[in-house]
């Protein structure tokens, strides 16, 4: 432990272990704040995707896009009509409500879409509402009426009828100055939706909420399903650490038993070891596990579990055995046998610690390969249809061509994420290769 | 002296260790006859030698004594109980009777223990669970092999001390479980001479003061006299002469022996010229050992047609000296028929 200890000391001196710790430190904090911040069940519940989003747009780049551009992308308003100046005047047979939806616009963008939400409360009689859009420079565009169900959505941005009058899509159209169809540009100024309702009953009433939908959202975008990018980069994290983590531990302690006792008792025991050994190193993994997530299940535990019974048997078990094998033949074993230690006792107290300090750079090595492992299954529609990850992220992205489409943030964050991921661990990996097997140090 | 049967600590009888040489892994193909019949009586609180040349089998011997190697064939009593067929609780009992001491006193350590937990080791095996007892018997076993004061040692691991720092914590080891006797295999060969007779002599002292049983092996003659009150001289897988230690120095009755005697080198700068009568040759196989008496290829007294056919008896030429030759058969019948070899070529006028 203290020769341990002294190593970790040695760290220091190499640049590259302080780079890497920094990072899988960095890396580790933000994975625990992550999990703090948000829990398990709320990370399933918002990367599920549905309600929680709706008032995000799709498919909107990151923030931080804005401080590369001249002219600004829009990010989303709401209005609703709680903050509106709502009148209201009573009718023989019910009610006549005037909703003013007022905005302004200044940016120098198109938003992405517009979307107006309605809330009516009513018994039987659905209210009958109108739409006028009225623009900085008095033009008025009917919207068209229709009835409002409990929980409506008039998806303006899809009114094919509009879109024709406007001759652009809707949102461009209802924002844009007028007489230019060609090079549509924005008519800065404060625009108003209004919503002019009959409500049918005494007791009825309607809340409206207009979203004029940005093309920018939070510091990571959105993906097609206005799901907030950050949420997945943020659990990717944690999700690929432990699975690393996991994988690494469980793979390399059960090999270093594996081969130490079949070291230790040799016979046929050890031949049999070697030769599961050598018919598991020619099986191919990954059509394995792509079998198993085809046929099996998705989940990210029984894909742990594959990958460390795949790896049980792997060529590290060769690389232990050679390193054991001198060990098993030294006095110090012979006279642990001579005071009465049991096989047990020699094979984790007296073989396998005399290896551990040469593993533990290989092991943390291993890490990355088994984050990026992850990743490929995730990319490969194999990862835990559940869980929010990186390799999850890359996989809608590739089936969204997100960037034939130009959403290249959607690729490039999870990559670069990843890509951290595996530097980091593996210029702490180099590093401490070098701390514990001097001879490399020369080099 | 030979011990009288009550005092008697270790048997063995008739002991053979053999270990097979396997092609492939399977195909027996012949067996290395490392120990091939061995017999002797190791009194309570004696100190004995095993004494050969290399590859001799004395390392095999020792280990077969510790239940480290099964027996092929023959057995050991240890205490009046065999160790074979000793059931779990008496194979501990056992372990704790007997300490063990070996050559590499670096290798005997495990490099990544500190001093404190490699002695704390045989006491967790033997179910000491107290930690504060375990600490006490630690610093006894220290102060025993004069390591004092013990916190200088505790916490360093093997590579921070000296050879013989090494071995006397080796020897602490060996102690631990208070044993009642102690094997220890060329304890002092790797050391520097300056160490080995301090080594020796706490032994000797330890042996003394604790009445213990000790094997003492080792190819070194000249160590012996410090040590032990009977030789057992070994030769290919066998004991060819058992003597106490003076007078296996003054007589010899094994041609072996005699020979390993004139190899000792002489500091007496007036015989540096002086050829020796040392017998040339090497040490035979172990797997194709030499028909009959194993030392016929090189001894200068071989009587053709006797000593290449039928291995010697043990013969007691004086009162509590042993020796496997025919040299030394009382009568003809003794010898299977052949006379008495002349005076001058006898073994007892190669005596120095």
């Amino acid at each position: 432990m203290r020769r341990l200890a002294g190593a970790f000391r040695q760290l220091r001196r190499y640049p590259s272990a302080v780079a890497g710790l920094t990072i899988v430190s960095g890396l580790l904090v933000l994975n625990i704040i992550t999990v703090i911040a948000i829990p398990y069940p709320r990370a399933l519940e918002l990367w599920r995707g549905g309600e929680p989003w709706e008032m995000h747009p799709a498919y909107a780049r990151p923030s931080w896009v804005n401080a590369f551009r001249r002219v600004n992308l829009p990010r989303t308003r709401i209005v609703s009509s709680r903050d509106a100046e709502v009148r209201s005047e009573t009718l023989p047979s019910g009610r006549r409500m005037v909703i003013p939806l007022a905005f302004d616009y200044t940016d120098g963008a198109f938003p992405s879409e517009i979307n107006l939400f309605l809330n009516a409360r009513f018994e039987t009689r659905e209210p009958f509402l109108q739409l006028t859009w009225h623009t900085p420079d008095g033009r008025t565009v009917p919207l068209g009426g229709r009835t409002a169900a409990r929980t409506d959505r008039v998806s303006i941005s899809q009114d094919r009828a509009l879109a024709g009058r406007l001759g652009l899509e809707p949102h461009e159209g209802l924002l844009a100055r007028p007489g230019a169809p060609d090079d549509p540009e924005v008519l800065p100024g404060r625009y108003e939706l209004r919503v002019e309702a009959l409500l049918f009953e005494a007791e009825a009433d309607l809340e409206a909420t207009l979203v004029i939908y940005g093309q920018v959202h939070g510091w990571a975008g959105t993906d097609h399903q206005r799901r907030d990018l950050g949420v997945a980069l943020l659990w990717g994290g944690p999700v690929a650490m432990a699975f690393g983590l996991l994988a690494a531990v469980g793979t390399t302690l059960t090999t270093l038993f594996i081969g130490a006792a079949g070291v230790w008792f040799g016979g046929w025991i050890d031949a049999l070891i070697q030769r599961v050994t050598e018919v598991n190193m020619i099986l191919p993994a990954l059509p394995i596990m792509i079998m198993i997530g085809t046929l099996y299940s998705q989940s990210i535990w029984v894909m742990l579990a594959v990958i460390v019974v795949l790896g049980i048997f792997s060529a590290g078990i060769k690389m232990y055995r050679a390193m054991l094998l001198p060990i098993r033949e030294a006095p110090y074993i012979e006279a642990a046998r001579a005071y009465g230690a049991g096989n047990l006792r020699i094979i984790l107290r007296y073989m396998i610690p005399r290896i551990l300090p040469v593993l533990i750079p290989g092991f943390v090595s291993l890490i990355p390969s088994f984050v990026f492992l992850e990743a490929s299954l995730a990319v490969l529609g194999l990862g835990d249809p559940v869980l929010p990850t990186w390799g999850k992220i890359l996989h809608d992205a590739q089936s969204q061509s997100a960037l034939y489409h130009g959403h290249y943030y959607w690729v490039v964050q999870p990559a670069a994420l990843l890509m951290l991921t595996g530097l980091g661990f593996a210029m702490l990996g180099f590093a401490l290769d070098r701390v514990f097997n001097p001879r490399l140090r020369d080099l | 002296m030979p011990p009288t049967p009550s005092e008697s600590l270790l048997q063995a009888r008739d002991l053979h260790t053999w270990f097979e040489l396997r092609r492939w892994g399977f195909l027996r193909v012949g067996e290395v006859r490392a120990v091939d019949g061995v017999d002797f009586e190791l009194g309570r609180g004696e100190a004995v030698a095993f004494v050969g040349e290399s590859g001799c089998g004395k390392s095999s011997l020792a280990r077969t004594l510790l239940g480290l190697h099964v027996p092929t064939r023959g057995e050991v009593t240890f205490d009046g109980r065999h160790v074979e067929s000793l059931d779990r609780e008496g194979r501990r009992w056992f372990r704790k009777q007997v300490g063990f001491v070996q050559q590499d006193p670096y290798g005997a350590l495990p490099p990544f223990m500190t001093v404190r937990r490699l002695l704390a080791e045989p006491l967790i095996i033997n179910g000491v669970r107290s930690r504060a007892e375990r600490e006490e018997r630690i610093r006894a076993a220290l102060e025993e092999v004069r390591l004092t004061p013990p916190d200088e040692v505790l916490d360093k691991f093997p590579h921070m001390l000296s050879g013989g720092q090494q071995q006397r914590v080796v020897i602490a080891r060996a102690l631990i479980l208070k044993p009642s006797m102690v094997i220890a295999d060329e304890p002092v060969s790797m050391l520097d001479a300056s160490v080995r007779v301090e080594i020796l002599a706490l032994l000797r002292r330890i042996q003394e003061a604790r009445g213990l049983t000790v094997v003492y092996i080792t190819h070194d003659l000249s160590t012996v006299r410090y040590f032990a009150s009977r030789i057992f001289v070994m030769y290919a897988g066998k004991i060819v002469e058992k003597a106490p230690v003076d007078a296996l120095l003054a007589a010899p009755q094994h041609p072996y022996t005699q020979a390993l005697l004139a190899a000792i080198p002489d500091p007496d700068p007036e015989n540096a010229t002086r050829e020796k009568a040392i017998p040339g040759g090497e040490p035979p196989s172990l797997v194709h050992p030499p028909p009959g008496c194993r030392f016929h290829p090189r001894c200068p007294h071989a009587m053709a047609g006797l000593c290449e056919v039928r291995i010697p008896d043990e013969f007691e030429p004086r009162p509590g000296h042993r020796a496997a030759c025919w040299l030394h058969g009382r009568t003809e019948d003794d010898r299977g028929g052949w006379p008495r070899p002349s005076a001058d070529s006898g073994p007892e006028a190669g005596a120095i």
